[in-house]
């Protein structure tokens, strides 16, 4: 397993979460911390085993191809913390980098 | 305190059905007893008052046309990680805290459906993150047995309604014991059925592969009344299991005589000390007096289960709470571009426990990292399942401790990981999808505070579950015998 | 050599269809195009805090037929995975597609050039995704996202059933990429998977270009070419991104890798941020959703469920019976026009009769009374009646003309029309004899001309030969008699 140290900006940039100095001091810390706990799997030997995903098995769930209501538009734009009109509005887009 | 509150749900079910005593009647009372209470417990974020007494009403009349309700009148508190149509749906975080659902999970629908009356949205840790409630960003609430103390959590308001007598049946969820050790904090059964036989459909999702919701009630005849109401398909939820339920309140039981109940040579109580290692050790023998075949079981893979689950609950989570994003719904705190927005927005909106958990889980799923953490995790999961298999090859249920303290102070658990540690003994069944409950097992401490005993069932084994457990309730009676701080 | 051929491209496309289905992938909400906006939303697509994605059967089993039509391997086993990116007109800032367990693998598309060159470029995969709302970049005066101040979203289009089709780079220029696409196209359509309107934004693509020089086996740099909005645009920015490319090396520049946008009115790509890190996409299976296990007998089932394929019929009509490539795609691009001319060559058994008939004075018919031939009266089996009286010379191909006028006009069969008005062409040498005394009779001044040595006259008289027996004479034998007559 990985050892290095969490590059805690990197991952709060993933998550989109913005973090003071004294958090990503803190939670850098806290989370290395957890890594070293959770580091006590890389005993298990796990070699030959499947990895489960869901522990209940259960195969094609699947709806027919039909139509149901929708939301009432009002009630859908009424939740917009932001709305021009018929849409919900949200700052200038930049492009990914 | 009105004598009307401390019925049981089964009772008042039985009650109103027979029309001893209205719906209305009931709710009165219980809405007065939440008015004289809560404003010390903080159990409830919302008050439902006037859809509670239109529910009432509406149980009223259905019975006096006639109909049987199997929760006629029964008040219910539901965690606020459950959408109620029309009502302020919170997560306990700031990121919902003005949000109003649109539509009603199917959980909640068919216990409104059944004459449950739901009387308010109970407090939880936010995003149901957490074990002592300590994490909800809008509100204390606080043991009913000793107010200086946590109710546990993530399910605290419900299980401190319950046990306050604000509710006959709380609405809780358990994603690593998020219903069994609040259930054993506050003196009350905590009840989490099979992954999959209760409707995920309008749960606020923490960890998708294990959320599960399931009740917490005063009795474990009021928990199989309310998980008959609850389970079944749903084909609104893809994960909802589609066979059939066994009801449970036929399986109630007065003994144990020809079941075989395992003790996990792992869990071993010596650690927690003398006390607390001799009130299990009794709960055992009590087993035993009731008829069980108390046997050793093993289960090698126990030790990792916080690591396993660690991984797994936050990778999840880490995508589930992505949508809170400023855009469609909830609070947003604006920025000079979208980026900008969402990052001040999930800082300012999300508590220092979910950030911690978003982040765990992003760099577990993070390039480089994803083999060597979630598909590890994926992997040791398989193991607990193979485990369990193996384990209940011999015998028919699992007896372990439901926590391994009663409930600590507020502020007593300052590093995140000895909070995690409150979860041992019960996220291994979580991990397995197992059914598995809390059920009060005696006092321990200063003062003299609930303990419970958990015991677990393979897949699919809700009814021998509650049955076993409703036979350890009447020989012992812990819960009776409780002495209420308020 | 010049600097054109010195190099070669290599192109590879992905590209997005939305399937045609009546709801969304996982939900109920209508999957329409347009509407108001924010009026075809759900918990479900809106992704409200408890919602749960139940995946549609209907677009897993498209992908399954679309699969099968490209001779993909449909795996026994499958599964949703989550693509975790932030974007605000994508609701769960989470993309439920497929990553390592996509539902079709391989398989390839046949298509073919405008010349009728016959081409083919290997599939990757064609996956399972939901397609994002539509934001609308405000507040920068052209709608483009650089420089708009604010963005607006309608989440009608958010969880429509999509799905991407990656191509291997077995492209080399513009036109196949455009050819590939076309296939793509008209196969999707006819196998009623997607109505593939490019206009409406049901079919998208990106093309990663990259060039080598020719005959080298190793791949150049590519850059991935977006905003490709119409097959026109696909093969403008091609080939301008191919001669971009080659500018570069010759100047003695490098290829960067690089998205690049198309911009149609300047008709040049340009760079849009290199990607210096790759995204960190964290995919994992989606929880909330249950794995796949394909049944072989579903498989069979939706096999038989396959029509004639657009390429197959390509090649019959072009290969087997000669039509010119434009004559063929005129068909395999009208699919009801195509079963119907099928319909016919099976019938007749004569293909250059059918195709003339069909493509010549039928559509002709169609186009002037706006029914389509597929639907008027003239079935394919009154038409292969026709070509049959036609082959066995018992009308003249005058005749047919007219016949063809009075079927259209609803006057039943053509056997039975020939029978009422005995029409049938006549071989009786006195019968055309008759003919023939009359018309010379009439044109006294003809018959001098001819006799005077301009001979060519003599097909006018043909003319009033066959006019006089109402086209019923055999117009070989006509010729022969009026020869015998003025010599």
């Amino acid at each position: 397993m990985a050892s290095e140290k969490i590059d805690v900006r990197y991952v709060a940039k993933l998550a989109r979460i913005a973090l003071s100095e004294e958090e990503a001091v803190r939670f850098g810390k806290q989370l290395g911390d957890l890594l070293e706990h959770v580091n006590v799997l890389s005993e298990l030997d796990t070699a030959s085993v499947p990895a489960t995903a869901q522990v209940v098995e259960s195969r094609n769930v699947e709806r027919g191809d039909d139509v149901t209501p929708c939301l009432d538009r009002e009630t859908v734009l009424a939740m917009a913390p932001q709305r021009q009109g018929a849409f919900f509005r949200v700052p200038k887009i930049i492009a990914e980098s | 305190m009105n004598e009307l509150v401390t019925r049981s749900a089964a009772q008042i079910a039985r009650d109103v059905n027979g029309k001893r005593v209205s719906a209305r009647e009931i709710t009165a009372a219980v809405l007065q007893r939440v008015d004289e209470t809560d404003d010390r417990l903080g159990c409830y974020l919302s008050r439902l008052n006037e859809l509670a007494l239109d529910c009432a009403q509406r149980a009223d009349r259905r019975i006096a046309a006639g109909e049987t309700l199997p929760l006629a009148g029964v008040p219910i508190a539901i965690k606020d990680n459950m959408c109620l149509r029309g009502t302020r749906t919170t997560a306990g975080s700031k990121i919902l805290e003005n949000w109003i659902a649109p539509y009603t999970a199917t959980a909640v629908q068919l216990i409104l459906d059944a004459g449950g009356i739901p009387i308010g949205k109970a407090n939880l840790d936010e995003f149901a993150m957490g074990s002592s409630c300590e994490n909800s960003a809008l509100g204390v609430t606080r043991n009913p047995y000793d107010l200086s103390r946590v109710p546990g959590g993530s399910s605290g308001g419900p299980a401190a309604a319950v046990a306050s007598f604000q509710a006959a049946i709380g609405l809780g969820s358990d994603t690593g014991g998020s219903i069994r050790e609040p259930g054993a904090f506050c003196n009350v059964v905590g009840f989490k059925p099979t992954y999959g036989r209760v409707s995920r459909y309008g749960l606020i999702a923490f960890a998708s592969s294990l959320d599960q919701i399931g009740p917490l009630t005063r009795t474990v005849e009021d928990a199989a009344l309310a998980y008959d109401v609850m389970a079944g398909h749903d084909p609104s939820d893809s994960t909802s299991i589609n066979r059939a339920v066994e009801p449970a309140a036929n399986a109630l039981r007065e003994d144990l005589k020809g079941l075989r109940i395992g003790v996990v040579k792992e869990f071993a109580t010596a650690k927690l000390g003398p006390e607390i290692d001799a009130l299990y050790k009794r709960a055992y023998r009590e087993l035993a007096d009731l008829g069980a075949d108390v046997v050793d079981i093993s289960l090698p893979t126990a030790d990792y289960g916080l690591a396993t689950y660690y991984l797994i609950a936050p990778a999840e989570c880490s995508s589930n709470l992505a949508r809170f994003d400023g855009v469609r719904y909830g609070l947003r705190v604006e920025g000079d571009d979208v980026g900008q927005m969402y990052e001040r927005t999930r800082a300012a909106g999300f508590g220092p426990e979910v950030k911690r958990r978003i982040l765990i889980g992003t760099y577990a799923l993070s390039s480089g990292y994803y083999d060597a953490y979630y598909v590890k995790a994926q992997k040791a999961r398989t193991m607990f399942a193979q485990d369990f298999r193996r384990a209940f090859e011999h015998c028919d249920l699992i007896a372990a401790p439901a926590a391994s303290s009663p409930a600590f102070e507020f502020n007593a658990k300052s590093d995140p990981y000895s909070m995690y540690m409150m979860d041992y003994y019960t996220i291994p069944m979580s991990l397995a999808g197992l059914p598995a409950l809390s059920v009060p097992c005696g006092y321990a401490g200063t003062p003299q505070l609930p303990m419970g005993l958990q015991l677990a069932a393979p897949l699919f084994e809700e009814a021998k579950l509650l049955g076993a457990a409703h036979a350890y309730e009447r020989a012992t009676e812990y819960a009776s015998k409780a002495a209420l701080a308020v | 050599m010049t600097v054109k051929t010195k190099y070669e491209a290599v192109i590879g496309i992905e590209c997005h269809v939305e399937l045609k289905t009546r709801s969304k992938m996982f939900c109920g909400c209508a999957n329409e195009f347009g509407g108001e906006p924010n009026t075809k939303v759900c918990p479900v697509c809106l992704a409200l805090p408890g919602a749960l994605p139940v995946a549609n059967k209907e677009a897993i089993e498209h992908m399954i037929r679309a699969g099968l039509a490209f001779g993909a391997t449909i795996p026994a086993f499958s599964k949703f995975d989550r693509k975790n990116y932030f974007y605000p007109d994508m609701p769960k800032d989470y993309q439920i597609s497929q990553y390592d367990m996509p539902l079709t693998l391989g398989g390839s598309v046949g298509y073919w050039l405008e010349d009728g060159t016959l081409k083919e470029c290997r599939l990757t995969r064609i996956h399972l995704e939901e397609d994002t709302g539509k934001s609308m970049h405000a507040g920068g005066g052209d709608g483009r996202i650089a420089g708009s101040a604010y963005s607006l979203i309608d989440f009608n289009r958010a969880g429509v059933p999509l799905m991407e089709c990656v191509s291997e780079p077995d492209l080399t220029s513009a036109q196949e990429a455009v050819g590939y696409l076309e296939a793509l196209k008209r196969t999707f359509v006819q196998l009623g998977v997607s109505d593939v309107k490019m206009e409406e934004g049901s079919l998208r693509c990106d093309a990663n270009v990259s060039i080598r020089p020719a005959g080298s086996m190793k791949l150049g740099t590519k850059a991935e070419i977006k905003n490709m909005n119409s097959f026109r645009s696909v093969l403008r920015a091609i080939e301008s991104e191919i001669t971009r490319q080659i500018d570069v090396l010759e100047s003695g520049g490098r290829v960067v890798q690089e998205t690049r946008g198309w911009d149609e009115a300047q008709g040049v790509t340009h760079s849009m941020r290199s990607k210096e890190e790759a995204h960190d996409y964290r995919y994992f299976p989606d929880p909330d959703l249950v794995p796949m296990e394909i049944d072989p007998a579903l498989v069979e089932r939706l096999k038989a469920t396959i029509p004639a394929l657009p390429h197959d019929r390509f090649v019959r009509y072009h290969r087997e019976y000669g039509l010119d490539p434009k004559q063929a795609t005129q068909l395999v691009d009208n699919l009801p026009l195509a079963e119907y001319f099928d319909a016919c060559v099976s019938a007749s058994g004569n293909a250059q009769l059918s195709t003339n008939f069909v493509l010549g004075d039928l559509s002709r018919l169609a186009n002037e009374t706006g029914t389509p031939v597929y639907a008027s009266p003239v079935t394919s089996a009154s038409l292969a009646e026709l070509i049959g009286l036609v082959e066995a010379k018992a009308i003249t191909s005058k005749t047919a003309k007219e016949l063809l006028e009075r079927m259209w006009a609803g006057e039943g069969s053509p056997k039975a029309i020939v029978e009422k008005e005995g029409l049938a062409q006549t071989s009786d040498a006195g019968e055309i004899e008759r003919f023939v005394a009359e018309v010379l009779a009439a044109n006294e001044k003809a018959a001098a001309d001819y006799k005077a040595g301009k001979t060519n006259i003599l097909g006018f008289l043909i003319g009033q030969v066959m006019k006089a027996s109402r086209g019923k004479a055999n117009p070989a034998l006509a010729e022969e008699l009026l020869r015998k007559k003025l010599e």
